[in-house]
């Protein structure tokens, strides 16, 4: 397996021999971080592209084809118009927490890439409570919706503020449940050690027909969570115009969109590690011979095609669903997902008392 | 029945009320149509449509002109149903100045109809699905629409605002392609209807978004003067082609939809149905367009005696009725135009008032407005 991990611990050689323990942490902490953000930066760019293409795939037409190789600068020129766009806010809205609620998106979406293992050595940091941290940083988004929404002295803003706010509150729950299966099945809050449990296999085939359950509540939850259609009610573009983003302009509103690229990876990433095995490759048990022909995939390799699959699915969702209507989008989480998932959870929990899963 | 008991005719808003104002520019309106909401929370308590916005005085402008004239105004009445408009238009021209429309022009003309109401019956599709929240319906519509309205730019130069239908019969012959080029369209036509069904109808976010939505009774439909696929969701039968026919539409075989629902999946099902019937009508006259002439001998000015007329069609939305005054001079001395849109939009509030924002969306969008119709 070629890992990052001769990359990394040659860098923290050189730096502690240079500046010492201390400051070691300190510069890697920030390389991490400018790392972090030209990548998430780059990863947008990317998923912006990729649901364009998704979108013309599935509607038939061509999608961004002039600018750069088959369309592939296309999102950097529209970053450009956005940034040359005048950068106002409307009259007599709150302007500080109108400037304030993009980044709080950004910055809560940044921090929940913290525990995430894109390699067994690529992980910025380790934490125990991997699952936790995660879940509860990813909620803070929906602060930066109400935010925007209130602020915005719109009326379609504040419809859509509220509406995300029941929403993102609500699912939350179904998506916090599903991830504590694969924490009851692997018995640790820690990704790395989610990751670690499922060398023989992945929870998806380990865990019989509960992780499946509990993989569906979290892709559903987690898109509900994520604002995108069927459950994007809080822009709702149809009948609120745009919802809690329609007065932002320029850089501003690419920050939310930024946002939504970026929290899209990161549920797509902690689905892929907790039920597809994250950067492990496929290993089916006891099949050494086979199980080693896949692990000359990198690890990387692996994290990002299973992270890709399930964006695929997630974009899939958004162009060929209609849009649920608010009241029936928290029936189904309070009547369906809600109740199922719990009694999923007790599911798992007896099979992994009873020792039921492989 | 007093439609009103229960509710005030008048739009009463008060400092605490909160009040939307959707349109005139919002993504789903359509077109510059205002709509006053009273919301509380997210269930709607009033409705006003206000208009005005696209006003042009086309009933005006046509008694300005001849009476060869003002039908071209009235293909940007109803822009997605000018061939019949223009059809309305000739017929009453017709009727006033009593002239026999040859057999091949009145073949032709239900052919460019029924082809007009496809594809307004498939862009209303497409819009139908964006405004519940799919985009791709509104992209396969577009490939069919393009498709029909090739055709028609082969035969009339013009792909939204046609002139074709003239008082006496059509204003040119097909295309010598016309008819090949119909035939190949009507099997691919076909196959994308399944398509439809597959991407929306089938759907259960979409069915769980129309049914029970948007109720309107048929007791109400008539008294709003419903008509079209509106109407006949309601069980109301009221298909001018079926009722009054004109133009030859009793020699073809075709059935009149009736969904008895009321709700917006009724009406979604009449359109998606009458699309069926519509191919079929083309399908019967594609082969058997008589020989002959398309436009019967006129006069160049033309000078109706005194007296008024009123003839009737159905538009892709409902009964178009053209009501024409003359006093005997070469100008209307009054053209009035019934729309079908104006009075489906009256029963919007019917049909809204207590359902959520969404539903309102939803339930305007099987209204399938076209807004300069209202406002002419």
């Amino acid at each position: 397996m070629w890992t990052f991990g001769g990359i990394t611990s040659a860098i923290d050689r050189h730096l502690s021999d240079a500046m010492g323990p201390l400051g070691a942490q300190i510069t890697e902490l920030a390389i991490a971080g400018v790392v972090l953000l030209g990548g998430g930066i780059l990863m947008s760019f990317t998923l912006g592209y990729m649901e364009r293409k998704v979108a013309a795939f599935m509607q038939m037409r061509l999608g961004p084809n002039r600018v750069g190789f088959r369309g592939s600068l296309q999102i950097i020129a529209d970053t450009l118009k956005l940034l040359f766009k005048e950068s106002f806010a409307p009259g007599m809205s709150d302007k500080f927490l109108f400037n304030l609620a993009p980044f709080i998106m950004v910055v809560a979406t940044m921090l929940s890439f913290a525990p995430i293992p894109f390699d067994p050595a690529l992980q910025i940091f380790d934490i125990n409570i991997g699952v936790f941290f995660v879940s509860s940083v990813t909620s803070l988004s929906v602060i930066g919706i109400l935010i925007a929404g209130w602020s915005s002295n719109n009326k379609y803003s504040l419809m859509g503020a509220m509406r995300s706010g029941a929403q993102i509150v609500s699912y939350e729950l179904s998506a916090g449940i599903s991830l504590v299966t694969i924490v009851a099945f692997s018995g640790t809050m820690s990704f790395s050690g989610i990751v670690a449990s499922q060398a023989d296999a992945w929870w998806i085939f380990k865990g019989h027909l509960p992780v499946w359950i509990a993989f569906v509540i979290f892709i559903i939850a987690g898109t509900a969570e994520l604002n995108r259609a069927p459950f994007d009610l809080a822009e709702a573009e149809s009948e609120l115009t745009g919802g809690f983003h329609t007065e932002y302009p320029g850089m501003r509103f690419a920050m939310f969109l930024l946002s939504e690229y970026l929290n899209m990876f990161v549920l797509a990433g902690i689905g892929a590690t907790l039920f597809l095995g994250g950067w492990m490759p496929l290993h089916l048990w006891d099949l050494h011979g086979f199980n080693q022909i896949m692990d000359y995939i990198p690890p990387v390799v692996w994290f990002f095609m299973k992270t890709f699959f399930i964006i695929f699915v997630i974009m899939w969702f958004r162009w060929t669903f209609p849009r649920l209507r608010i009241d029936q989008l928290l029936t189904l989480e309070w009547k369906y997902l809600m109740p199922i998932s719990l009694v999923n959870l007790i599911i798992v929990a007896l099979v992994v008392i009873l020792g039921l899963h492989f | 029945m007093n439609l009103f008991d229960d509710q005030p005719t008048k739009f009463v808003e008060s400092e605490e009320d909160f009040v939307v104002n959707v349109g005139p520019q919002h993504p789903s309106t359509h077109g510059v149509l205002h709509l006053k909401i009273k919301l509380e929370g997210e269930t709607v308590r009033d409705v006003q449509p206000h208009l005005g916005y696209i006003h042009r005085s086309i009933e005006k402008m046509s008694e300005a002109g001849s009476y060869r004239q003002f039908s071209y105004l009235t293909s940007r009445m109803d822009y997605l149903s000018s061939h019949i408009n223009n059809q309305a238009c000739a017929l009453a021209v017709e009727k006033a100045i009593q002239v026999e429309v040859p057999e091949r022009a009145r073949v032709i003309r239900i052919l460019m109809a029924e082809l007009t109401r496809l594809a307004s019956h498939e862009l209303w599709w497409g819009a139908t699905g964006l405004d519940i929240g799919a985009v791709t319906p509104f992209f396969f519509s577009f490939r069919d629409r393009e498709a029909i309205l090739d055709i028609f730019e082969e035969t009339c130069g013009a792909r939204l605002t046609m002139n074709y239908m003239v008082p006496g019969g059509v204003m040119i012959d097909i295309h010598p392609n016309f008819q090949r080029r119909v035939k190949d369209l009507l099997p691919k036509l076909r196959k994308n209807l399944k398509e439809y069904d597959e991407l929306l109808t089938g759907n259960i976010i979409f069915e769980e978004r129309t049914k029970g939505v948007g109720y309107l009774s048929p007791e109400d439909a008539v008294s709003y003067g419903c008509t079209g696929p509106v109407a006949r969701g309601s069980g109301v039968r009221c298909d001018i082609r079926k009722r009054y026919p004109y133009d030859g539409y009793e020699k073809v075989q075709f059935e009149e939809i009736i969904e008895t629902g009321g709700d917006c999946y009724a009406r979604y099902k009449v359109r998606m149905r009458e699309m069926e019937q519509s191919i079929r009508i083309v399908e019967q006259l594609i082969d058997t367009i008589p020989e002959g002439d398309f436009q019967a001998k006129t006069k160049n000015v033309l000078k109706p005696p005194k007296g008024e007329w009123f003839v009737r069609v159905e538009t892709a939305r409902g009964e178009l009725g053209v009501y024409l005054v003359s006093d005997g001079t070469m100008h209307p001395y009054r053209v009035k135009f019934r729309s079908p849109n104006f009075s489906n939009l009256s029963a919007l509030k019917q049909m809204s008032v207590g359902g959520k924002m969404g539903d309102l969306v939803a339930t305007m969008a099987t209204l399938d407005l076209v807004i300069p119709d209202i406002d002419r």
